[in-house]
């Protein structure tokens, strides 16, 4: 008597049975495949996005810098006088890892493109004073002339914020802009490239500290002072910022760093991403369901043609190895 | 097989009972004895719910008794696994079906071939042997179309064809005729009947009386056991 073992199904007999199953399901191995692309590609996507939103991100932190620091007086209730000591710009000067530091003071005057423009039209820009090294300090860019130096700081001449050149309608210096400034004229040096990290330079008009106090008889005590630091010492430096501008009363000083405003962004950002990755994992999830659901339906179906191998002898690891090998047909 | 009157037995069964389990138990089989000599060609009849279907699934070791003993071609199917059991069937026993049970997106051929397709035996020379059972059954010109663009007839035939390519110790046939209309019933039991006289042992499951008639053995079953056994050949 010869011994009973069943015969090993040939790969291509087994690649053939697979095949035929798919064959003769279209739609349905089609849409199975179309679900499953969909799915991943929605994941995907959704990685791929916010990690390159990240990158942009990271990307621009790099070229801002995060080791810009904001000095100014406290305006909150209870927070004094609202004015930081003439002295603060050289005391923060002192802390040995501060590379730079430059402070702006507001002018109590309006500019205007001409003397002809009603006085109410100020356009919101502000005009202020600045240190000859405010441009430096926020690592900022002229999209044209040069900024404020030692001689300039002593005559009527201006430097334009980009929205403040906007606005007054001045792109170049070509014709050699004047501005009526302080009811005078002051001519325009210098414009600005928008400042990220420095919005209210944007709308403003600089002056030189000199010509602040010549010409408009100004001489604020600064209001904020920017500080660029050595990357590696910038917490250090914020907490001694405080009490170094303003000894008498550091609790009337506002610290800040202004990249912290693009990472909190940027952290309601991952919140965002990591809701659309959930969304997409619970759609990858049902979808997957879904899927096997039709797998169970398909055996279901087609028990006839288990019940019909199994009579031509196939062994249910056999029956079990062409359902399983069919998706990769 | 260790005597000459057992080598000539094909099919064995011996106190044969099959109990569904449930809140009333049902006996589909109570107590059957059958020899089966090689080369018989016999009738199993009996109403619906007699226990032909089970009888033929045991036979057929698709299913197991719950008691009692299935011997085919000399292999005692109670000592075997499942997987020997598969290679038993692969070898040993042909099936036909009532509703034919072709794979619709084969050919002819290719369900044919099918029948040798777990013997291991290579697919060149299934194919060739597909084609001669093929032309054995009469369908020479049908080979290439596909199953579901034959005939019932025609489909029957490619169904005994794929049951006999591999020259099985018995073909086991469940209604082979039920779906099919008279004159195309005649033709298959025509079919079997030739078959047989080729020294294939058949085994026809069915509940028409007058097609029974025509078979020399006829087993007469009712309510699980065999009522009359008649034209017995030794």
């Amino acid at each position: 008597m010869n011994t009973l073992r069943p015969a090993r199904l040939a790969f291509s007999d087994l690649a053939r049975t697979s095949a035929a199953g798919l064959r003769s399901r279209k739609l349905r191995a089609a849409l199975s495949a179309l679900g499953i692309m969909i799915g991943i590609a929605a994941v995907v996507g959704v990685l791929g996005l916010s990690q390159s939103s990240k990158s942009d991100l990271l990307e621009q932190l790099d070229r801002l810098g995060t080791n810009l620091l904001t000095v100014q007086a406290g305006t909150g209730i209870g927070a004094g006088s609202g004015e930081l000591p003439d002295s603060a710009t050289a005391m923060i000067g002192r802390i040995n890892p501060v590379e730079a530091s430059a402070a702006v003071r507001d002018v109590d005057a309006n500019v205007y493109k001409s003397d002809l423009i009603p006085s109410t039209q100020s356009g919101g820009i502000s005009v202020k004073a600045a240190d000859t090294d405010l441009l430096e300090t926020l690592g900022g860019d002229l999209a044209d002339g040069r900024f404020l130096d030692e001689a300039a700081s002593n005559y009527p001449t201006a430097v334009l914020g980009a929205v403040a050149a906007e606005r007054l309608g001045i792109a170049s210096l070509d014709a050699a802009p004047l501005v009526w400034l302080g009811d005078q004229w002051f001519a325009v040096v210098g414009i600005l490239e928008p400042l990220a990290l420095a919005s209210d330079i944007d709308r403003s008009a600089l002056v030189g500290q000199q010509a602040a106090a010549d010409y408009l008889g100004s001489e604020e005590a600064p209001s904020k002072i920017f500080v660029r630091t050595d990357p590696a010492f910038v917490d250090d430096v914020l907490a001694v910022l405080g009490a170094t501008a303003s000894p008498e009363n550091p609790e009337e000083v506002e610290v800040a760093r202004p990249t912290d405003a693009l990472e909190a962004r940027e952290a309601a950002d991952d919140t965002l991403t990591l809701l659309f990755l959930g969304l997409g994992g619970v759609a990858l999830l049902v979808g997957g369901v879904g899927i096997a659901n039709v797998m169970v339906i398909s055996v279901l179906e087609r028990r006839a043609e288990i019940g019909l191998r199994r009579a031509l002898g196939a062994t249910r690891r056999q029956i079990g190895t062409q359902f399983l090998t069919e998706p990769y047909c | 097989m260790t005597s000459p009157t057992a080598a000539a037995k094909v099919l064995e069964l011996s106190d044969v009972r099959k109990v569904y389990p449930g809140a009333t138990p049902v006996h589909a089989l109570r107590g059957i004895e059958l020899d089966v000599v090689r080369g018989e060609l016999m009738a199993v009849v009996g109403p619906s719910g007699s226990g032909k279907s089970t009888l033929l699934h045991i036979m057929g070791t698709l299913d197991r008794p719950t008691s009692g003993e299935v011997t085919v071609d000399g292999h005692v199917a109670s000592r075997l696994t499942d997987r020997q059991l598969s290679a038993l069937r692969a070898g040993q026993i042909g099936f036909v079906f009532q509703s034919f049970h072709l794979l619709n997106g084969e050919t002819a051929l290719e369900n044919v071939a099918d029948g040798l397709l777990y013997t291991g035996v290579a697919s060149t020379l299934r194919n060739n042997l597909a084609n001669e059972a093929l032309d054995r059954v009469g369908l020479s010109h049908r080979k290439h179309h596909l199953a579901s663009k034959l005939s019932g007839g025609e489909m029957q035939r490619v169904a005994v064809a794929r049951a006999i390519v591999g020259r099985p110790a018995i073909v086991l046939a469940d209604e082979p005729t039920g779906n099919l209309d008279t004159a195309t019933s005649d033709d298959i039991v025509r079919l079997l009947e030739e078959l047989n006289g080729e020294g294939i042992t058949m085994i026809v499951i069915t509940h028409n009386r007058d097609m029974a008639e025509l078979f020399p053995r006829r087993i007469m079953m009712r309510d699980g056991t065999i009522e009359r056994d008649l034209g017995r050949s030794a």
